[in-house]
Order: structure tokens, then C-alpha cells, then sequence
């Protein structure tokens, strides 16, 4: 009974904390001087359509290496605590065989969400999307091709290895923006091109590119490893 | 009263029900998966909150082309930053998410349980 009454109270003390936010607030009319010189300065200083992505990859840049870092850090804890210590392959054979019509589609779907995925994080600076979103849509089909074929499995070494090349290159694009142009991750350290082409805005392709691959195979890792484990319960 | 019927107001007032939810379900839920759902929802609520605060009244997506051009821009166009930080905040849910599934997992191996109630060991 006691229990019931506090959660009551944490609940209704955080409705009143969020409800007087709520009844107070309109909406704005418009920018903030922060977010004005972004959308004002942006096209010119960092050369990406996206603001979001102008924003993330350069304004912001330090903070998405500590996200980066966030990711790699939970994939690798992941990794260390569903550490598979007899592969066997007794329990593939109990499992109902998986309907043709998922087989099949995704041996069409598959190769086609992965393309998806590398539109998604090449063209990040010009249409919405990037690095994040793509390397997302990529474990999308990492999950497919799981569930069309059960008894898959992945090569982590592989993976690992993709993941340190692009986070090394990520920060060593950061490092040579400080010996190179303005400061760390600085995207004027490739000519910026034509505004609104595939190659503009500087190094903003190219550390999506990297991002986009790192993100993708550390989820395509935790997904290997959740697959994996549930073989040993 | 109309003020409570613009986009943004609604958008924020979803976002905060959603969050509500999440704290009720962590605090009430036996099953460990549940309190997991139960974080999942409180995440999700709180970004939609965060991009309702960035959303400015008749304005569009941050990206420049045809229509948006870098001149009038300033006058168009949403806040990016808070867009920009949601987009940091899904991704580090999604890996705390899978985190926790992978506690759980853990969990489960050595006590074939999912009830909390039978996690008493840092009970006092």
C-alpha cells in the first residue's frame, strides 16, 4: 500500500512539474539568434544543404564523436556480456523452417535495403538522412536476412574491423581539420564544390560515409550477439 | 483556449503523455521487458517533446533548395539545433535500449526469471 501511494506521488509530482511547462508554453514566432545565424551563415560557412546535418557534423561535431563513442562503448559491453561460450548448433535444427515467402523475399529485399541504406548516408548532407539513419536502415536488413535464415552468422572480426577503420578515420579527419583548416572536424578541408551536388560541403560526405558504416556494422554486432546468445538459454 | 490547439502544443502534449506512461510502467511492471518498454516510451516521449520546442510557427524542414533558399532562409525554416541533438538522443537510446535487453538477457541465463521480484539480491 505504501508502495502504490509513492509511485502515486512520483507520478503526480512529475505531472505537475511537466503540466505547468506544458500550460505555459506557445510556441515561438522565431529563431533564435543561434539558430538564425545557423540557418543564415550555414550554406555558405559549412556548404551542406541539410542544416540538421550542418549542425551535427560540423557545428556540433565534437558532440557526435562522444555519441559515437556512446554507440561503440554500449556495442562492445554488449558484446562482452552475451559472450557465446559453446557455439553449437543443436537448436537450429528444432526450430520451424521459415516460410518460403520470406526466404524469397528477402533475397530480393536484402541486397535492395542495404543499397538504401548507402543512398541514405552518401546523400546525408543534401536530403534528409545520414550517417545515423542509414547505418540504421542497414541493421534493418541485417534483421531480414536473421530471421529468413536463422543459422547465419557473422563474421565479428570483420565487423570489429570495419568499425575501428571508420572510427579511426572519423577522428583523423577531426585531427587533420586542426593542422589543416579552421579547427577540429572543420569541413573546409576539402574544396567545398557546387552548392547542392553530391560532392560538396567539404568533408561532411566522407565522415557520413564513415559514420554511416561504423553505425551499421556495431548494430549488425549487437544484433549478432543477441542472436547468438539465445541459442545457449 | 486556441492556443492549446496548434500543432506544436499538441505535438509537445503527446510527447509528455508518452513520457508519463514510460514512468508508470517502469515503476509498476513485474516483467523486466516491460520496465525496458516502459524506458523505450519515456525516450520516446521526451524527443518528441524536444522537436516540438524546435518546431516555429508555418515554418519547414531545415534543408535549403528551390523552394528554401540560404537568403530567407532565417524567416522558413525550424530550429535545426534541437533536431540535430534528438537525432543524438535516438541513437544513444537505441544503444542503452540494447544494453538493457542484454542485462536482461544476462539476468535471465542465471535465474530463469524475468519477475524483479525474484532480483533480491541489492534488496535491503
Amino acid at each position: 500500500m505504501v508502495k502504490k501511494g509513492l509511485i502515486l506521488l512520483i507520478l503526480v509530482g512529475f505531472v505537475a512539474i511537466i503540466s505547468n511547462l506544458l500550460i505555459n508554453f506557445t510556441g515561438s514566432e522565431e529563431l533564435n539568434p543561434l539558430a538564425k545565424h545557423y540557418a543564415e551563415k550555414g550554406a555558405t560557412e559549412v556548404g551542406a544543404a541539410n542544416l540538421v546535418t550542418a549542425v551535427v557534423v560540423t557545428y556540433r561535431g565534437f558532440d557526435t564523436l562522444g555519441e559515437v563513442t556512446i554507440l561503440f562503448l554500449t556495442a562492445a559491453i554488449v558484446g562482452f556480456f552475451l559472450k557465446v561460450y559453446h557455439r553449437d548448433n543443436q537448436r537450429e535444427e528444432k526450430l520451424r523452417k521459415t516460410s518460403e515467402i520470406l526466404v524469397t523475399a528477402s533475397t530480393l529485399l536484402v541486397p535492395t535495403i542495404f543499397m538504401l541504406g548507402v543512398y541514405i548516408f552518401i546523400n546525408g548532407h543534401l536530403t534528409p538522412g545520414g550517417g545515423f539513419q542509414g547505418g540504421a536502415v542497414i541493421a534493418t536488413g541485417v534483421v531480414m536476412m536473421i530471421m529468413a535464415k536463422p543459422n547465419v552468422t557473422f563474421n565479428h572480426k570483420l565487423l570489429a574491423l570495419l568499425e575501428s577503420i571508420s572510427g579511426v578515420g572519423f577522428v583523423a579527419i577531426g585531427v587533420l581539420g586542426v593542422l589543416l583548416a579552421a579547427g577540429f572536424l572543420d569541413s573546409t578541408l576539402l574544396p567545398m564544390g557546387k552548392f547542392g551536388t553530391l560532392l560538396s560541403a567539404g568533408v561532411i560526405p566522407i565522415i557520413y560515409i564513415l559514420i554511416g558504416l561504423k553505425v551499421g556494422s556495431e548494430l549488425t554486432n549487437i544484433l549478432g550477439s543477441l542472436k547468438e546468445t539465445q541459442n545457449e538459454i | 483556449m486556441t492556443q492549446y490547439f496548434t500543432l506544436e502544443f499538441i505535438t509537445m502534449f503527446t510527447g509528455f503523455v508518452l513520457m508519463v506512461i514510460g514512468i508508470w510502467g517502469m515503476l509498476t511492471q513485474k516483467n523486466l521487458i516491460k520496465i525496458v518498454i516502459g524506458f523505450v516510451l519515456f525516450d520516446a516521449g521526451l524527443n518528441i517533446a524536444i522537436v516540438s520546442i524546435a518546431y516555429i510557427k508555418n515554418s519547414t524542414a531545415p534543408i535549403l533548395d528551390k523552394a528554401v533558399d540560404a537568403a530567407n532562409a532565417a524567416k522558413l525554416v525550424a530550429d535545426p539545433l534541437p533536431q540535430a541533438l534528438v537525432l543524438t538522443s535516438i541513437v544513444i537510446g537505441l544503444g542503452v535500449t540494447a544494453l538493457m535487453l542484454a542485462y536482461v538477457l544476462r539476468m535471465y541465463k542465471e535465474k530463469k526469471s524475468l519477475d524483479i521480484n525474484s532480483y533480491t539480491d541489492l534488496k535491503w
